[in-house]
């Protein structure tokens, strides 16, 4: 005991400071691991606060999630998380790395400079901004695309009420925004290949494509690895902006565009089924912990320092 | 004549000029499609509201109009509200984050540190497992009462693990052990060394999770929806949520309700929306070429670890 006063007393400057940090990770991230008991529990909100609250909420066992999983709920947002997610990491693999090694081939660096430089725009802007560039093209009576199919003589669609659209819509518009962003990372691995290998190739009298084919890919394929195992790791997690700002929550589209974290959300804020959607976040969290894990050990397989721990 | 000959070399080396001039083609198609939407919102901004309810969005609009900036300026006080608000989250916010994940990068990432593996672990299986959504909104509203106050859009962003192991890894490749030796050597404290050799020799590191967290608290709406009633306390992107949700819900109940009329006049009409949307994003756009460099280093370096 005395030695452990001695070390903490040793290490009280270094202590002193990771305490505001510590601080910071026990309110906003351990303590809602207690919370996540309402998952068990029928809740209803106390006056007194957190703990009345969790404390007089009375104990249902697993009748949450008997409920989430009978009523097809609990099927439609995990198959749309995760069928989403898949083509996510699928296409944006392709069209990325497709993208990358097309700016590393261009004759004009400065040109592939700019083109780097407009397609990292849509990654700095925010869900909300890129709502409204979706309006401006998808609005029913004024959108640009309804426009340019009443030049062609067809009637005007209703996108924000047309459910069939929605997974083309929201892939061309997920892939939009992270191209740029993805490709730049490929990019940099790319410009720190040694460029003695495609000299190499050169003289063995290897063309363009069997570069590519037997000299980049090979190389790039430990970080596309990495990067797609640590995307497959997070595929129980979507991202909320995009299924909620992107078709303005639109009521007649869920059944395309509800995925957890949107259906957790309404659970909170707009249906007041609480104990329900805590079991969603909470079968969230434990299946996505899964393949966290999972990933990474594979990551850690490959390539120990690529791995996230 | 040298610069001919090194110019037939590259050649030699690089694909063909047609084949550059497709792939040139295609990339810059695609990033003007990336720009593209921005300045489609920027042209619908401008044009002039009557013509706009005749024809649509149109990429060269019949009748151009400034009208749509006037009536903000004028009339909207909610916007400048709104910026201040957004302003005043993403100053203190990068500040505090700065601060918070600085000082703790730096703890785990000293040898000397006894407890180094426990706060490294600490901080890395929030990575792993989260309380999600309701329960953190639980722990922010009810227990530390954060509800409508400024705080609820700021403490919440304020770390996460991830730029503390990107910062931890810049300072164990940036400075090197035997700098912070020799400083405590010449009689220099741990604080001391922390501020005055530290902290200068990180820089670019610290620039990068500063743009990082800059970036965040600019564009979050998120926390908004979660835990801002007040209108006073609505930021920019918030705000330009609000407004669309409030023209529905007006629109969906305007054949039966009187009042709609007069609240139809209120809200800003469809450029003023527009021309706010590119008020919001200016910011970024002039900002964003010249945060590029350090996002690719924060990417780049992310990666790599001890």
């Amino acid at each position: 005991m005395a030695a452990f006063f001695r070390n903490v007393i040793k290490n009280k400057v270094m202590l002193f400071m990771v305490l505001p940090g510590a601080i910071w990770f026990f309110f906003f991230s351990y303590l809602p691991l207690v919370g996540t008991v309402t998952a068990f529990k029928q809740y209803r909100f106390n006056r007194e606060g957190f703990w009345a609250s969790i404390y007089t909420s009375k104990w249902v066992g697993w009748d949450n999630f008997k409920f989430l999983f009978n009523n097809n709920d609990a099927y439609v947002i995990t198959r749309n998380t995760l069928l989403y997610n898949l083509v996510f990491i699928i296409l944006g693999l392709v069209f990325s790395v497709a993208m990358a090694i097309l700016l590393s081939e261009l004759i004009n660096k400065r040109l592939a400079k700019l083109y780097q430089t407009g397609m990292f725009l849509p990654y700095f802007l925010s869900w909300v901004i890129v709502g409204y560039f979706a309006f401006s093209f998808l609005s029913m009576d004024r959108g640009m695309l309804n426009q340019i199919l009443a030049g062609f003589g067809i009637e005007p669609i209703q996108w924000y009420s047309e459910a069939a659209y929605w997974p083309y819509i929201l892939i061309l518009v997920s892939l939009w925004k992270a191209i740029g962003y993805n490709s730049v990372v490929y990019l940099a691995s790319i410009l720190g290949i040694d460029k003695s290998l495609y000299e190499a190739a050169m003289i063995d009298g290897a063309s363009k494509w069997q570069q590519i084919r037997n000299v980049t890919l090979p190389l790039l394929s430990p970080i596309i690895i990495i990067m797609t195992l640590l995307a497959v790791g997070r595929i129980f997690y979507a991202d909320f902006g995009l299924f909620y700002q992107v078709p303005r929550d639109s009521g007649t589209l869920y059944s395309v565009t509800n995925v957890i974290d949107t259906y957790v959300y309404r659970g909170l804020k707009t249906t007041g089924e609480i104990g329900m959607s805590t079991a969603a976040g909470l079968y969230q969290s434990v299946v996505g912990f899964v393949l966290v894990i999972l990933s990474n050990y594979v990551v850690r397989k490959i390539d120990k320092d690529s791995a996230l721990f | 004549m040298a610069s001919e000959k090194e110019r037939k070399k590259r050649d030699f080396h690089h694909i063909s000029r047609g084949w550059n001039a497709v792939l040139n083609v295609i990339a810059g198609v695609f990033a003007f499609l990336c720009v593209f939407p921005f300045l489609f919102v920027v042209i619908i901004s401008l044009t002039d509201e009557k013509t706009l309810a005749r024809d649509g969005y149109r990429l060269l609009p019949a009748q151009w109009s400034l009208e749509a900036y006037r009536f903000i300026f004028r009339t909207s006080d909610t916007l400048l509200r709104s910026y201040g608000v957004t302003i005043a989250v993403t100053v203190i916010g990068t500040v505090i984050s700065l601060i918070l994940i600085s000082l703790y990068a730096y703890a785990i990432s000293r040898k000397s540190f006894r407890y180094r593996r426990f706060f490294s672990i600490f901080a890395i299986l929030t990575m792993l497992f989260n309380g999600g959504m309701i329960p953190t909104y639980m722990v922010v509203s009810q227990l530390l009462g954060l509800k409508d106050t400024i705080w609820a859009l700021i403490l919440p962003l304020a770390m996460n693990a991830f730029y503390i192991m990107i910062l931890r890894t810049f300072y164990s490749t940036s400075v090197p052990d035997a700098i912070v030796e020799s400083a405590k050597i010449d009689g220099a404290g741990e604080f001391y060394t922390f501020l005055k050799i530290v902290l200068p020799l990180s820089l670019p590191g610290l620039a990068t999770i500063g743009l990082f967290s800059t970036l965040g608290y600019w564009n979050d709406w998120f926390n908004a929806l979660l835990y801002i009633d007040n209108p006073n306390l609505v930021p920019l992107q918030s705000m330009l949520m609000r407004i669309e949700s409030s023209i529905q819900f007006i629109q969906q109940n305007s054949q039966n309700s009187s009042m709609s009329l007069a609240a139809l006049q209120s809200i800003p009409q469809d450029t003023s929306r527009m021309a706010m949307v590119v008020l919001a994003t200016l910011p970024i756009i002039f900002a964003y070429p010249f945060f590029q460099r350090y996002f690719v280093q924060g990417l780049t370096v992310g990666a790599v670890k001890e």
